[in-house]
């Protein structure tokens, strides 16, 4: 490589670095500075023992394993039974996770408003559990284009047509072939899928606040409106949860035969 | 473009009560994909349908085009140039950043740790959107914020005397980056990794420059998913809203901003003007997401 594109590259990384790290540093060192005559972790303190933060990220987290486990629920046997019997509603199936990618959130829940208020058939906006359910759904619409990406790559590379053969010639029942078979083999897929939709939605603002729900989101917002040092403090914990939440993606990914199967790929 | 995903369900739904014996086997494998278009239909398809019926349709729900003529209004207008400017800079300068970023580590040669960490921190930063993005760049380059408090004791520029404030069209641009250029290195690394060395070699061995690969090799491979990926990046700032929400409050007039005021009902209600809005935001969106999807085939296709 020539010297000078390995000092375009220095000085573009070099950039970037700056860019990016500045206000990492900037936004904790500003957390720090609540008491005024020394660094603290004041803010934390105030952050961590309040109960409306207690509340609203509890609230938040339960939110996100339900999104989970119902995304899981609809998207893997889903991806599989089009692998496996519908191949030709692929491109469909495929076109329709990846439009919440495209249509913005407002426009979703704008939808959901309109659809679902109090004097509808369905009206799931009329109290508050059955609003959480329509939270919940929205927060799996916004699961899908992740969820389904991790699950259907997962399935490109194990040979999962053979698989459920073996197992139907064992005598297997479908849904047993699922869960026994087919899910333990996808496992770091769905586990990349689940944390990804995990991270999207621990944060997310807009559904929550327009169904107006208790969440992390909206709490967030509230606190940055009204508060100095708290908002500081919560921005670096919101950066360390999708710090942790990415880093478990990478070892999950890492650990349970990505390696083996980007191996295989070439070959089929 | 919701449309026709609807009239595809719709026509699958024949097909599952057609009482023939020998369909039997056929008619049960659509059984396996029925939950999941039934919830595509309640919760996406459905919802976004019912917007772009209502932006027809006025009080008493007859046909109509008046709610269109609000589009026209001079704040309407406003709020949709400053959204597109917005997302049509950031996802530019985020393309150009974050092709940069990926080609320093791709084809730089530097060490070889970098590459990881820089894909790990863009799929960090890629996520790290919404309310605590704005309150990180509130203390960075807010009126109190590190960088603009270092500016003005060390260089003796203060930012905000010059005109520059980050509750501005400036401020939000450069918010967004943060999410933008992770975002593009995280697409446009694979096609990167994807340049062939021998390429070089051969413009290399025709007495070709680094101009002459770049413009006639490189490029001309790279254009579509580069494109691509710089109009999901606009369709990504374009339909932003806590960012922005939590940045400047509803003082910077964007559609997302117009809106979310709109069905809150903090503004003069008028429903028909959000189904407009909704409208109009459904059509740019859908054109630069069918952009996208055009040019990706034509990358997968030049990459096969």
């Amino acid at each position: 490589m020539k010297p000078a594109s390995r000092v375009g590259a220095w000085l573009a990384i070099a950039t970037g670095s700056l860019y990016f790290l500045l206000p990492l540093f900037a936004t904790f060192e500003f957390s720090l500075r609540m008491r005024r005559e020394a660094y603290s972790v004041e803010a934390y303190r105030v952050v961590l023992t309040d109960p409306g933060f207690q509340s609203a990220f509890a609230y938040s987290v339960l939110m996100a394993l339900l999104t989970v486990v119902a995304s899981i629920a609809l998207v893997v046997p889903t991806a599989c039974w089009i692998e496996l019997k519908l191949p030709r509603l692929r491109a469909l199936v495929e076109f329709i996770t990846l439009l919440p990618l495209v249509i913005p959130a407002i426009i979703i829940v704008f939808g959901y408003l309109r659809l679902y208020n109090s004097s509808s058939i369905l009206p799931l906006t009329g109290n508050a559990r059955a609003t959480d359910l329509l939270l919940v759904c929205s927060y799996v619409t916004l699961s899908l284009p992740y969820m389904y990406r991790s699950v259907h790559s997962g399935l490109r590379a194990i040979d999962v047509r053979t698989l459920c053969e073996a197992s139907e010639s064992l005598g297997a029942r479908w849904s047993t072939t699922l869960m026994r078979v087919v899910a333990p083999a996808l496992k770091s897929a769905i586990m990349s899928g689940a944390f990804l939709t995990f991270a999207v939605v621990i944060g997310e603002f807009t559904m929550a606040s327009l169904l107006d729900r208790p969440a992390f989101g909206p709490y967030l917002q509230l606190i940055g409106a009204n508060r100095a040092y708290e908002p500081s403090a919560l921005a670096i914990i919101a950066f360390l949860v999708t710090w942790a939440v990415m880093g478990l993606i990478q070892v999950v990914t890492r650990n349970a035969g990505g390696a083996g199967a980007r191996r295989r790929t070439p070959g089929a | 473009m919701s449309l026709s995903p609807q009239s595809d369900a719709s026509a699958i739904a024949p097909a599952t009560i057609v009482p023939s014996p020998a369909r039997l086997a056929v008619r049960l494998d659509w059984l396996g994909v029925l939950p999941f278009l039934l919830f595509a239909l309640l919760f996406l398809l459905l919802p976004t349908g019912c917007l772009l019926v209502g932006a027809f349709q006025d009080a008493q729900g007859h046909f109509t085009l008046a709610n269109l003529s609000h589009l026209l209004e001079g704040n309407v207008l406003a709020a949709y140039r400053i959204s597109l400017e917005v997302s049509a800079v950031s996802a530019a300068v985020g393309a150009v950043a974050g092709f940069a970023l990926a080609w320093a580590v791709v084809q730089g040669g530097l060490p070889a740790w970098i590459r990881p960490s820089l894909l790990t921190f863009s799929g960090v930063a890629a996520n790290f959107a919404g309310v605590p993005l704005a309150f990180a760049f509130l203390c960075t380059l807010g009126r109190t914020g590190l960088v603009t408090m270092l500016l003005h004791r060390y260089a003796g520029i203060d930012p905000y005397a010059s005109g520059f404030s980050l509750l501005s069209f400036h401020g939000l641009v450069l918010t967004y980056l943060y999410f933008q250029i992770p975002l593009m290195v995280l697409i446009v690394t694979p096609a990167l990794e994807g340049l062939r060395q021998e390429w070089r070699e051969a413009s290399d061995s025709l007495g070709g420059t680094a101009l002459h690969y770049w413009l006639h090799v490189a490029l001309p491979v790279l254009a579509p998913s580069v494109l691509g990926a710089s109009l999901l990046l606009f369709a990504n700032a374009f339909g932003a809203v806590a960012t922005a929400y939590a940045l400047t409050g509803s003082s910077l007039n964007i559609v997302t901003i117009l809106l979310f005021a709109q069905i809150r009902g903090d503004v003069l209600h008028d429903p028909n003007l959000g189904y407009a809005l909704a409208l109009g935001m459904i059509l740019i969106t859908g054109l630069s997401s069918a952009g996208y999807l055009w040019l990706s085939a034509r990358a997968h296709r030049r990459q096969a």
